[in-house]
């Protein structure tokens, strides 16, 4: 599983890649973790809205921070 | 229903005597401050679950390559919808012209998203009635219209920084939420939000209803009433550098409407309060080049000058 977290880079700082560590570490589950914290990135990825959380190349959540249970949530293969 | 509340609570069960500025003022503020919340939360709960079809990631690639005025109309309408604060303006922008929206299309929405939004029309809903809040939604979207034409009308592409058309950006799949998923969202959002803003309503009323009860109207006539033909571009020019939301400007407009200022001119300042701000001429120079952005600055501020001057025409 390839996870991106975008973070939010103005206004509303954000904790994302905290939250998916500890859900991927929680979980069990096997999934390469990326991050990112420029506003360039996440344009060139195609994402407008910080924080957002890319999972298998599909965006789950942008323009918010995501909740923990959520986050198990979709690496349990919930939103996929 | 919220009136008869309020003089319920006021007459009734407090026994104050009618007339008395206090008693005015109390009333005003038991009227407006439930009124306010039940119509805030209705209207972001349902703004929500419409912006949840709107992402500005699918918005792009609808806008992308559209024909001008009617781009410029949808790209206003979807203004709306979308919340703004001056740092997502950089993404939101390079995003849209990447994608191939029309430089005028995306100054539409740019002018609409700050301009018109829920939380500002619930406000001058609440405090003015449903005529100056359709008047300042429907003043808002044509400037937003008119001004991303005329810019498009220009062919300024050259006056967008170099980098930005270089950019290539992948296109990210969106999650498609079901309907539940959307309603749970938005009630979360909707939670959120009017938890944050329910004591700023009950301070703006508060300081409505002092204005209402206490303080005497013809304060500023004398200075900028209909008497001073240059009153509109001089609030509009004091507004432009300034920021507020339109819902943080409704009880400052409240007051200058209380105190005789008339409503074309309070508008025009609310709009330039709320459109134009120093701050996110400075964000966009990240964006644009200096020329693009006092073209752009000028165009909005002649726009909102003449709607002031309109409104107090007519109204």
């Amino acid at each position: 599983m390839k996870i991106e977290v975008f973070e939010s880079s103005c206004c509303k700082s954000s904790n994302v890649y905290d939250l998916v560590e500890r859900a991927v570490n929680e979980s069990g589950v096997n999934a390469e973790v990326t991050k990112a914290s420029d506003t360039m990135e996440a344009i060139k990825r195609g994402i407008m809205r910080t924080p957002a959380l890319v999972i298998d190349g599909k965006a789950v959540c942008a323009g918010r921070a995501p909740k923990y249970e959520e986050v198990v949530d979709w690496l349990s293969g919930g939103k996929s | 229903m919220f009136k008869y509340f309020a003089d319920l609570v006021v007459f009734d069960w407090l026994g104050l005597p009618p007339g008395d500025p206090f008693t005015t003022a109390l009333n005003f503020f038991m009227y407006g401050v439930p009124k306010i919340l039940v119509l805030m939360t209705v209207a972001i709960f349902a703004v929500s679950i419409i912006r949840s079809y709107f992402p500005p990631e699918k918005t792009k690639k609808y806008l992308s390559n559209r024909r001008t005025f009617v781009g410029n109309i949808l790209a206003a309408l979807i203004g709306i919808l979308t919340p703004f604060c001056s740092c997502s303006a950089v993404p939101l922008f390079i995003g849209f012209i990447e994608a191939g929206v029309p430089l005028g299309v995306t100054f539409s929405f740019l002018v609409s998203s700050p301009m018109v939004n829920e939380v500002g029309l619930i406000m001058l809903l609440g405090m003015f009635g449903w005529k100056v809040a359709l008047l300042y939604v429907t003043s808002g979207v044509v400037i937003a219209i008119i001004s991303g034409y005329v810019i498009g009308k220009f062919n300024l592409e050259h006056l967008v920084e170099d980098y930005v058309y270089q950019i290539k950006s992948e296109d990210v799949e969106i999650y498609e939420p079901t309907f539940a998923e959307r309603c749970r969202e938005a009630k979360r959002f909707t939670i959120n939000l009017v938890r944050k803003i329910a004591l700023y309503v009950a301070v703006a009323m508060a300081v409505g209803g002092f204005i209402h009860g206490y303080v005497p109207s013809d304060f500023l006539v004398t200075y900028a009433g209909r008497g001073n033909s240059l009153a509109v571009p001089l609030v509009v020019l004091i507004g432009v550098p300034m920021y507020n939301s339109v819902a943080g400007m409704v009880p400052i407009v409240y007051a200058l409407i209380e105190k005789g200022l008339p409503l074309g001119t309070s508008l025009a300042f609310l709009m330039a309060v709320a459109a134009l701000s120093l701050p996110e001429m400075i964000i966009l120079k990240r964006v644009l080049k200096v020329k693009l952005i006092a073209i752009y600055v000028s165009i909005l501020t002649v726009a909102i000058i003449l709607t002031g001057y309109l409104f107090n025409a007519i109204v």
